[in-house]
């Protein structure tokens, strides 16, 4: 995941659920974060492996601070990250992001269409810039 | 898809977001349920049933399961085992490429060509899967 622990690093967790588009968006966004906007300083944990356990996954997310993309309102990433590991840095839902909220009509979970990738891009500007400010604030 | 709905056989992929491999997981997972089985066939979210939550839960022990890993870790299928599912079969990524060397997938966030290529490969031994377990009671 890292190999200097003393780096500075924002630990992105996104839900990636399978199940609906909101899943996917989480996902892109969380990808476009670090592959383009933030890869100096962004790391990423594989939800599942960290809720199953995985205690390097575990103890990066109680060491580092971390930046929750749910979906959905079920919040798998931010409950999960606050159970196992403490409060996340932030916490952003991709709901917030959709028309009114809806979770239809919002294309195809497998590939993004214009629309929800423009979302997807939006949600990934909104995560770098949450993750300018917690390592403006980083002791 | 509702705990009460016909019994399908849910595929589920390993969620994984750092490698080219998990992406292709979720695409395999994608072509079997959104193309090639897409009667017979469903999906739920990984992280909702590691959460716990209470329909992933009965869809899961009361379908038949297979799942797709990107990595060795296997998260998918460790998963569906702790949930107590009925895990009916297990596919890897990487023995999907074992078998397709010329396949080279790079790219994570969008696949690219060889990734998608892998995918559907592996999606075509997926359905045979689902096929087979919906012959047998």
């Amino acid at each position: 995941m890292m190999s200097e622990q003393s780096e500075k690093k924002v630990g992105i967790i996104s839900c990636s659920g399978e199940g609906c588009v909101e899943g996917t968006i989480s996902r892109i966004a969380a990808r476009l974060v670090l592959e383009r906007l933030r890869p100096d300083t962004t790391v990423t944990i594989c939800l599942p492996l960290f809720l199953a356990g995985g205690r390097e996954e575990r103890t990066f997310a109680r060491d580092y601070p971390t930046i929750t993309v749910d979906g959905c309102k079920k919040l798998c990433a931010k409950i999960g990250t606050e159970h196992y590991s403490g409060k996340p840095a932030s916490s952003i839902i991709v709901s917030d992001f959709t028309p009114n909220g809806k979770h239809t009509e919002l294309g195809s979970r497998r590939t993004l269409n214009q629309e929800t990738l423009i979302i997807a891009e939006q949600i990934a500007e909104r995560i770098a810039e949450e993750v300018d400010k917690i390592l403006e604030c980083w002791e | 898809m509702k705990p009460n709905a016909p019994k399908k056989v849910i595929i589920i992929p390993c969620s994984g977001i750092g490698k080219a491999f998990g992406s292709v997981s979720r695409e395999t997972t994608y072509e079997v349920i959104e193309n090639l089985r897409k009667e017979t066939a469903d999906t739920v979210c990984l992280a909702l049933l590691v959460s716990g939550d209470e329909e992933s839960l009965h869809l899961v022990r009361n379908n038949k399961c297979i799942t797709v890993d990107g990595c060795p870790l296997q998260c998918a299928e460790k998963n569906v085992r702790l949930a107590g599912g009925d895990l009916a079969g297990s596919f890897r990524v990487v023995d999907a490429y074992k078998d397709n060397r010329h396949l080279k997938p790079r790219a994570v966030t969008f696949l690219d060509h060889d990734g998608r290529q892998l995918a559907k490969a592996l999606a075509e031994r997926v359905a045979v899967k689902v096929d087979e377990l919906l012959r047998t009671p």
